[in-house]
């Protein structure tokens, strides 16, 4: 089956990672690398942060209405996605569990018709 | 060899169906077809007959005594327990899931049992099957390094079920001992499949301990009865025993654990001879190594209770005390409070706690103690 990660992060682990010195940082980028590495990993990219959003809404009268900022509203923000393909969700969540960084991992099987 | 056979026949069927319908939710054939799921219903109706025989509950004692088998256990139903427990379901929806699909209940008897409508029990099945199927929820027993766990989970479900058939939170039925026995059948399948498992026989030991108390729970009028009143003689000695090897068995295997802990408490107070030769100091320790797994208010207020017979009840009150805050919802917060004033001769706070407590409580069985305990101790004649 194939799942996709959605990886999220709080204000709180934004700013952790911001005051990481250059060695932590570093460390920790080999880490969520090393992690990407997995042969059963089908795509993924880290995201630039949700003050760089653009939402694009569409309304009750279908007009589109452009505004600043990410969908999700409150203090988590979506840092990266990945998708993998593995037997069933155990695996999923073995994967998801090993994430390096810090944060929330959503785990969501993708539809197959 | 056939050892138990109506046993055997009734777990057949339970496979059977259970391995049919988790097959077909898999394969994406969500029970809409009412063909199938009338052949499913009849199924059902059988186990019922078999599980409600009393035959077969007889059956169900002997295998109590069985030692645990080995390598040729079907393991069928432990991967369909450990299915219906996964952490990806609500807690909610693993106890209906199990009840539904383990035990054989009927959505309109889980709905009696946990005050919710057919349509709601109906609706979380549903979404439960569904969430198995379409999130690829693996059908099987979890690795080594996951058993823990897992295994946690489905204690917990089975703990949760116990609880609430011994002390039903809902107005009608103040006890539902098939929904507890149900529970204490599971556990000890359980422990049967993983003998080694120190937690599941804790558990199991637990549950055991309070059924075989059970009968001394409600007097000849049904009024439930406390433990520092009960009459001992109406417990079950052979059943009481047993379940103390229990709790050794799974002490032999050092490591310990909070349904262990729990269990060994309860030993404690079945041993006892009566509630003044209870050996509270051995409680005391047992609570606060159980503290160490589980800092819940709701432990501490049980240590508070044991510690009034050790510390007396000025101690054991500023425990309570300390609880306030977080256990203001709970009648037993206030019920035991009220005990420990009353101890103190503080009779007026006393009585506001105990209608406090009243207040609070959902349960038939125990507002009728609450009231009798009321208008026995503070009544005008009932003196000081």
């Amino acid at each position: 089956m194939k799942y996709v990660l959605l990886f999220c992060g709080t204000a709180d682990d934004v700013r952790r990672y911001e005051q990481m010195s250059d060695a932590e940082r570093g460390a920790q980028l080999a880490r969520v690398g090393a992690w990407f590495a997995d042969g059963r990993i089908r795509g993924g990219q880290r995201l630039a942060p949700g003050s760089t959003a653009t939402t694009v809404r569409f309304g009750a009268d279908g007009d589109p209405l452009v505004t600043d900022g990410p969908f999700i509203e409150g203090n988590e923000d979506i840092g990266g996605w990945a998708i993998i393909e593995v037997a069933d969700l155990d695996e999923a969540l073995h994967m998801a569990k090993a994430w390096p960084a810090r944060g929330v991992v959503e785990v969501r099987p993708v539809q197959e018709d | 060899m056939r050892l138990l056979g109506d046993f055997d026949v009734a777990e057949e069927i339970v496979q059977d169906t259970l391995l049919m319908a988790l097959e077909r939710w898999r394969q994406g054939g969500i029970p809409e077809r009412p063909g199938a799921w009338l052949a499913t219903a009849a199924r059902r109706r059988a186990i019922d007959r078999l599980r409600r025989d009393a035959r077969f509950r007889r059956k169900l004692a002997l295998l109590k005594a069985e030692p645990a088998t080995g390598a040729d256990e079907p393991d069928d139903r432990l991967r369909l327990i450990f299915t219906c427990c996964h952490p990806s379901l609500s807690p909610r929806a693993q106890v209906v899931l199990t009840l539904r699909a383990v035990c054989g209940f009927t959505t309109a008897e889980i709905a009696g049992a946990f005050l919710l409508s057919e349509a709601a029990v109906s609706q979380q099945v549903h979404r439960a099957r569904c969430k198995i199927v379409q999130a690829g929820v693996p059908y099987r027993v979890p690795a080594p390094d996951e058993m823990a766990e897992r295994l946690d989970r489905v204690l917990t479900v089975l703990y949760l079920m116990f609880n609430e058939g011994y002390l039903s939170s809902g107005p009608a039925e103040p006890t539902r001992r098939d929904l507890a026995e149900d529970a204490a059948w599971l556990a000890a399948l359980v422990v049967r499949l993983l003998p080694v498992e120190p937690e599941a026989l804790g558990l199991l030991a637990l549950m055991r301990l309070h059924l075989a108390r059970a009968a001394a729970r409600f007097d000849a009028g049904g009024e439930l009865v406390l433990l520092a009143d009960q009459d001992r003689s109406r417990w079950d000695r052979e059943a009481i025993a047993d379940a103390i090897l229990l709790v050794e068995r799974a002490g032999a295997m050092r490591r310990p654990g909070p349904y262990q802990l729990q269990a060994a408490i309860a030993a404690c107070h079945a041993e006892a001879p009566s509630w003044g030769a209870t050996d509270w100091p051995q409680i005391m320790v047992l609570y606060d190594m159980l503290l160490r797994f589980n800092r819940s208010p709701v432990v501490r207020l049980n240590r508070a209770v044991a510690l009034r017979w050790v510390g007396g009840p000025e101690a054991a009150l500023a425990e309570v005390e300390a609880l306030a805050r977080e256990l203001d919802g709970y009648h037993i917060f206030h019920a035991t409070r009220a005990e420990l004033l009353l101890g103190l001769g503080r009779r007026e706070q006393a009585r506001a706690a105990e209608l406090r407590a009243l207040g609070l409580t959902v349960n038939r069985a125990e507002r009728s103690l609450l009231e009798r305990r009321l208008a026995g101790r503070f009544s005008p004649d009932a003196g000081g």
